[in-house]
């Protein structure tokens, strides 16, 4: 009783550094723990907030582990069949041009299954943001091989390995967008450590400010982790995605405005 | 009255707009009509044909197998669509190119030599108002002044320039058609 | 404002309909032979008059998701295919019956199965009337027989989709989308600008969030939605049958046909009487809801009954159901792209009668 008094004591306002955003709902999330989906979403939530855009986003949910997002934050949403968020993102945008829109997709929904509507709605300049959570893995359905599992990475599909010559190599959906003229700014990051959910949460910002712009597509993908179909413990998979997956998918922007590129060089601290 | 007519020939040949512009000459006299036209890659050169309907009342089958009047335009055509002829029907034909001629007895048949007659007109693109003309000089269901508002309403507006060749080719059509 | 007369071709007829019932979006992807509704609407380019949106999408799929996307936005929206494009549709017709979203699909049918070929058939009666996709679900399924119904129908099927939040399927053929017909054209109508309830267009603070989606991971939930929906489709049983009959006051013989083939058959009752033999026609305007209750009453003065369509026997199932015994039902039709010919119908039921 006395820990719990000295609990209340501590919780009050004065003290508080970190608190739920407003756009986040009361809903348990689904995620096993130290999962990257958690923290996207609170930056995306945050954005959204921050921005004042709630009355103005809608959302397209993917099929995969995030297909249930919209029990998470507070806005409109629509379910879009697996891979088919750029085709539902395209219409409402074509037709609500002033509402913020953007997709939220996993490797197997985007650089599988959704191929085509993924690299059509960039080649159209669709001006919506499209956010890609790759980790490798399919997560929902229970660890299968994705287009995005590393050479020699196991997965419940490819047991003893990704065999390149047998599976094919994973596919880079993220470099491939960014040679199509219709992506405005394509940008690569993470959400493991907090310098990198700061970086992560700048680069969704700078595609808010792009769509409001009328820009183009802008496509934000985040190398994530899975700490379950992995079999790993949180650290230890932050720590695998470090030495893994990072040097296959580098970090960085991949495509940057044409204005933007002289600023980078006068402004050092935009390099990653 | 009911005139169920096929017309058929070579593809790019004028079979389809001879056809629209019928059908839109029955809309300008107030006729129900229908156009219903083969379609697909045997148009691309191959053969081309178009059931056109035109009635004064509400038109049933647009597709029929059997007609009041086929307008014949090459010899696929001719072997196709001359037992397609209703008895006691009409069969009109363009001779250019036809070396086994309509032989049924039971069906009046015309000729029109429309493509030589363009020719020497100067203006082979008419050759299928000339056709036309001859079928109405045979079954006049539609007044001339109509076939004229018809081919105002499919002929795009730049081509407008080129309705009184047109004409002249409908009215030749009238005197050079002969019964076989 | 008065109506317009013009001479269309089917397609041609569903696009101008589409600006004109004040439709906000068409997404669709060429397929023969419906092709010109997409190029006829690129052509007149609505969106700098009405503000329509069209675009050609990468795919069928990418189409209807499109469409899916659109409706949940609360617009009028809609797509086109022909039988093979329909086939790829089908995922994104479940998603939008499942999530109970108002739109048009088109069929200009083609025969099947497979690529099959490019001139008309009805063999995609199952897929359009049973669900199509996976699911129990059902589409209200409206069989233009002329290219003025092309028209006429686009309005019909947005205000039916409205009403019961539900896709809407216009069944139509290779014939009627290449013929021409003359075609009276409603005046323009002005795109809506009330926003469904339902529909995802940003959450203002005076409303909860809204969600579109057909997922539900609660077996109970997902049950009573399942009931839900039989409730709807048994209302529009209810309310939304439509048929038309011809000659059936005195009728001995009856024919059954939707679109092209009720317009062959319309001939072919011509002649029938012409030959003495006392035939009628009812036409079902809707397939689902298919008006079984009228066919049931007709057969009691029949002494048989013909299902015409260009397929291997499909609606003739439905039309069995409704006549439950009461007299002999007959197929027949023609397959592969041919349309069956007035007078073969006449030699199948004289056949039939004989034979009877």
């Amino acid at each position: 009783m006395a820990e719990a008094t000295g609990i209340k004591e501590i919780i009050k306002p004065e003290n508080l550094v970190y608190k739920k955003t407003k756009i986040m709902t009361d809903n348990v999330l689904s995620y096993c723990p130290g999962c990257g989906h958690g923290t996207t979403h609170r930056i995306l939530a945050e954005i959204i907030d921050e921005e004042g855009l709630q009355s103005q986003t809608i959302g397209i949910c993917p099929v995969g582990c995030s297909v249930l997002l919209y029990n998470f934050l507070d806005i409109d949403w629509q379910e879009a069949a697996h891979g088919r968020a750029p085709a539902l993102a395209t219409a409402v945008k074509r037709l609500l041009p002033d509402r913020f829109v953007f997709t939220y997709q996993g490797d197997g929904d985007l650089a599988a299954i959704g191929t085509a509507e993924t690299i059509h709605a960039c080649n159209r300049g669709e001006n919506i943001l499209i956010i890609f959570i790759n980790n490798g893995i399919y997560g929902m359905t229970g660890g299968q091989m994705a287009p995005t599992t590393l050479p020699g990475m196991k997965s419940s599909t490819s047991p003893y390995g990704r065999d390149v010559k047998l599976m094919g190599n994973p596919l880079k959906m993220t470099d491939i967008v960014a040679t199509l003229p219709g992506t405005y700014y394509v940008t690569r990051q993470s959400v493991h450590t907090p310098a990198n959910v700061r970086k992560t949460k700048k680069a969704m910002k700078k595609a808010v400010q792009y769509q409001k712009l009328n820009k183009g597509t802008c496509f934000v993908e985040i190398v994530s982790n899975c700490p379950s179909n992995w079999k790993m413990t949180p650290v230890e998979s932050n720590k695998w995605m470090e030495e893994n997956m990072l040097p296959y998918y580098p970090l960085g922007d991949l495509k940057v405005p044409a204005e933007e590129t002289t600023q980078k060089t006068i402004n050092p601290e935009k390099n990653d | 009255m009911t005139e169920e007519i096929i017309i058929a020939g070579f593809g790019g040949q004028g079979v389809l707009s001879m056809g629209k512009i019928m059908a839109y000459s029955g809309v300008m006299q107030d006729m129900e009509v229908s156009w219903m036209p083969s379609y697909g890659p045997e148009m691309r050169g191959g053969t081309a044909n178009v059931i056109v309907i035109i009635s004064s009342d509400r038109i049933s089958s647009p597709i029929v197998r059997n007609f009041d009047t086929a307008i014949i335009l090459n010899q696929q055509s001719l072997d196709k669509f001359e037992n397609s002829v209703k008895p006691g029907g009409i069969l009109i034909y363009d001779g250019n190119g036809i070396t086994r001629h309509p032989e049924r007895k039971d069906i009046t048949v015309y000729r029109v030599d429309a493509v030589e007659e363009a020719g020497r007109m100067n203006s082979p693109k008419t050759f299928n108002m000339i056709v036309l003309g001859g079928f109405l000089k045979i079954k006049p269901i539609i007044k001339l002044e109509n076939v004229i508002k018809g081919l105002k309403k499919s002929l795009p507006e730049r081509y407008h320039n080129l309705i009184p060749m047109n004409e002249k080719a409908l009215e030749r059509g009238l005197e050079i058609i002969r019964k076989v | 404002m008065e109506k317009e007369l013009r001479l269309m071709k089917g397609n041609e007829a569903v696009a101008e309909a589409a600006i004109r019932a004040g439709a906000d979006g068409y997404f669709g992807y060429p397929i023969t032979p419906q092709s010109e509704i997409l190029e006829y609407l690129m052509q007149a380019n609505p969106y700098t008059t009405t503000g329509m949106v069209v675009l050609q999408a990468e795919s069928e799929v990418a189409a209807i998701n499109m469409v899916y996307g659109g409706a949940a936005c609360g617009k009028k929206v809609m797509t086109s295919s022909s039988s093979p494009g329909i086939s790829l549709k089908q995922e994104g017709i479940t998603y939008i019956a499942g999530a109970e979203l108002p739109c048009l699909i088109v069929n200009v049918v083609r025969g099947g199965p497979g690529l099959g070929t490019i001139q008309p058939a009805q063999s995609d009666y199952f897929q359009a009337v049973k669900g199509g996709g996976h699911g129990d679900y059902h589409l209200i399924v409206l069989a233009p027989a002329s290219v003025q119904e092309m028209a006429d129908f686009v309005d019909l099927s947005f205000e039916l989709a409205f009403k019961y939040r539900n896709p809407v399927m216009m069944l139509s053929d290779g014939a009627i989308g290449q013929m021409m017909e003359k075609v009276w054209l409603s005046p323009q109508k002005e795109r809506s600008k009330t926003v469904p309830e339902w529909a995802t267009t940003g959450k203002p603070t005076t409303r909860e969030r809204n969600i579109i989606t057909s997922l539900d991971l609660d077996p109970n939930a997902q049950e009573s939605f399942n009931k839900k929906l039989i409730d709807k489709y048994n209302e529009i049983r209810e309310k939304e049958v439509r048929f038309e009959e011809f000659q059936c006051e005195d009728a001995e013989y009856l024919f059954v046909a939707y679109g092209t083939s009720a317009r062959v058959c319309q001939k072919a009752v011509q002649l029938c009487r012409a030959a003495g033999i006392k035939a009628g026609l009812i036409r079902p305007i809707t397939l689902f809801p298919f008006p079984s209750k009228r066919i049931n009453e007709l057969a009691d003065k029949m002494k048989l009954i013909l299902s015409v369509e260009m397929s291997a026997g499909q609606m003739v199932e439905d039309v069995m159901l409704s006549v439950n015994g009461k007299v002999p039902v007959y197929h027949f039709g023609r397959m592969g792209g041919i349309v069956t010919a007035p007078d073969e119908v006449v030699e199948f039921l004289k056949s039939k009668i004989i034979g009877g």
